[in-house]
């Protein structure tokens, strides 16, 4: 089985899960701005996280032969501070032209408010001017909904931004048909408690379909699990999908969206 | 996939889950004082797994989502509690 896991926070892993994911089959990393857990003081705790996550990370995943891609953003969790983020907004061009960015994100929505909004409109346009690739992030449990009608409202209005060109990650059953419709990608989110379990991921694919869907872990420093993609697959095994239609959703689709950047070049 | 093997292999796992679901309910009830908005959102999405057609999870979802389409003033928090108190 071969893999890309295209939305796992490594900063908050063990060098060991690096190990884990190589040996079950992973070819490639790909890692949005987050929010770290707590919020960042000034614009300069978010330049140092960009190196981070340009420099240091990318070093870490090579030594499991792995290659590691980010995207850059102030997450959404940290957006109710427009004088913030606007700081964070003016450093991200220096960053873009590195050789691992892949586009803006996971920007998005957290509780759906003004500011948020305003956050998410400044980095959409920002995606526009540069002509970057879009990960969008849509809130948790009871704001999900709201969040990615309020998220989809953003996109569509702004006569620059291609669907598909943007994927719309931690969809669930209530807003899968909406965000595909549209004509954007979807990202389905393995959690154990929240977003989908492997079983509900698979019942997705199976309802809407795999033409615009990946599967990711977004492993970080909550409940996560990081091998949650390969875990799917034996899912997706388990209920007799063929070997090639596992290998279209959890490594030819990722690598379909993300092509769409020059910069997303696997070793031959 | 037939029925049969997809109870075959998922009737355990769905059965252990309505038990815990079960278990939960007990314990609410053997516990002190009031409840809030949870438990009422909380049985009012068990209802939907009685009805007969298909998108239960979808229906269940929904129940418990904030259906209004005006962004707040301002984010009171960062976290997510399960249910929309209304």
């Amino acid at each position: 089985m071969r893999y890309i896991e295209p939305h796992g926070h490594m900063v908050s892993l063990v060098t060991d899960d690096y190990l884990d994911m190589a040996t079950a089959g992973c070819q490639a990393v790909c890692e949005p701005a987050f929010w770290a857990g707590f919020d960042r003081s000034s614009a300069d705790g978010f330049h140092d996280y960009f190196c981070q996550l340009t420099e240091h990370e990318p070093k870490r995943a090579a030594r499991f032969g792995l290659p590691h891609f980010c995207w850059l953003c102030i997450n959404p969790k940290e957006s109710e501070d427009i004088a913030l983020a606007d700081d964070v907004l003016a450093l991200i061009p220096k960053f873009l032209d590195r050789p691992t960015v892949l586009g803006i994100g996971e920007i998005g929505l957290n509780k759906n408010s003004r500011n948020e909004v305003k956050v998410l409109e400044k980095h959409v346009d920002l995606a526009a001017r540069e002509q970057q690739l879009i990960l969008v992030h849509t809130p948790h449990l009871e704001d999900k909904l709201k969040g990615t009608r309020l998220i989809l409202d953003v996109l569509q209005s702004d006569s620059r931004i291609r669907p598909e060109r943007c994927i719309i990650d931690h969809v669930e059953e209530h807003t899968v048909r909406r965000v595909l419709d549209a004509g954007f990608w979807a990202g389905m989110t393995l959690y154990p408690e929240s977003k989908c379990t492997s079983a509900r991921a698979v019942d997705i694919v199976e309802m809407y379909g795999a033409e615009r869907v990946w599967m990711n872990s977004a492993c970080d420093w909550g409940v996560s699990v990081p091998l949650a993609v390969p875990y799917a697959a034996l899912e997706m095994r388990r209920r007799g999908h063929s070997a090639e239609a596992v290998d279209r959703l959890i490594y030819q689709n990722p690598i379909r969206f993300l092509s769409q950047c020059p910069k997303f070049k696997l070793p031959a | 996939m037939t029925r049969q093997k997809l109870l075959d292999l998922y009737f355990m796992d769905a059965r252990a889950r309505l038990i815990d679901l079960a278990a939960f309910l007990d314990r609410i009830d053997r516990g002190q004082g009031e409840a809030d908005f949870r438990l009422n959102a909380l049985r009012q999405a068990i209802a939907e797994l009685g009805k007969p057609d298909q998108g239960r999870a979808e229906r269940v979802l929904l129940s418990l989502s904030d259906p209004t389409l005006e962004p707040i003033a301002a984010a009171p928090g960062k976290g997510a509690i399960g249910a929309y108190p209304g």
